[in-house]
């Protein structure tokens, strides 16, 4: 597959940095550094269908690499003690305007990626609907089932996990 | 497999498990090349699927269990993740 072009590079810069400060979020500052981890996700997307994490081996089956579609499931544990997630795409505030430098981000993920847990159909009482929690930003909804796409940050229903 | 040699001083055996699309895994990969030593890299991503799985558990069973990247082996030392000074140091 031939590598992303720097228009397409560009493009997809723009559209996450946008997204990205929507949601209360920031990109690395360090342009260079950024445009390799958008040409590894463009690339991702390329041979798996979805964005998952360039700095993640992939097992190229999307059900298996839920936790780790960029936004990743550890995004933003990683800011909070860190500063930066695993990738360093996502920085602090402090990062984005260059008080501080990213450096080397412990990896958080088990190996092989999460096992699958069993959430219990009971949980506070008798609740009419269940609640569902989006992984990505942590938007909770009561209703049968999960949306198709968060309504906050636009991740797909499958990214959603049964909360309560 | 068959690594990719990259011609240098001779600092002993330097061997760097890598994916083509992380940006530590080109960091570690320049920091390399900057100082000029000899040494063979793989990209983990690129292999074909089985050779990729094969590389890949034994990588994590014989000097990574997390499985990360990048993972440098400098004459047996292992460091995991960009660590320049960590890197600098074993290559003395």
């Amino acid at each position: 597959m031939p590598p992303p072009s720097d228009a397409e590079i560009e493009r997809e810069y723009l559209r996450l940095k946008k997204e990205a400060e929507a949601g209360g979020y920031h990109l690395n500052p360090d342009r260079a550094f950024v445009n390799g981890l958008v040409s590894g996700l463009l690339a991702n997307t390329g041979r798996y269908g979805y964005p998952s994490c360039p700095c993640r081996l992939a097992a190229g089956v999307r059900e298996r690499d839920l936790d780790i579609v960029c936004p990743c499931d550890y995004r933003d544990p990683d800011l909070t003690e860190y500063g930066a997630c695993y990738c360093a795409l996502y920085v602090s505030g402090e990062i984005a305007a260059g008080k501080k430098k990213a450096g080397a981000v412990p990896e958080r993920r088990p190996p092989g990626g999460p096992k699958k847990k069993e959430t219990p159909a009971t949980g506070i009482g008798a609740l009419p609907f269940p609640v569902w929690r989006c992984r990505v930003c942590g938007y909770l909804c009561a209703r049968d089932g999960p949306p198709e796409v968060c309504p906050v940050c636009k991740a797909k229903s499958d990214r959603f996990e049964r909360f309560i | 497999m068959d690594p990719i040699h990259v011609a240098g001083t001779d600092k002993g055996r330097v061997m760097l498990f890598a994916l083509s699309t992380c940006g530590w895994c080109a960091r570690t990969k320049e920091l390399l090349n900057d100082l000029g030593v000899a040494y063979d890299y793989v990209f983990v991503d690129q292999l074909p699927r089985e050779e990729m799985e094969r590389v890949y558990a034994d990588m994590m069973k014989r000097y990574n269990p997390l499985g990360s990247f990048p993972t440098v082996v400098i004459n047996g030392r292992v460091i995991v993740g960009y660590k320049e000074e960590d890197i600098r140091e074993a290559l003395i």
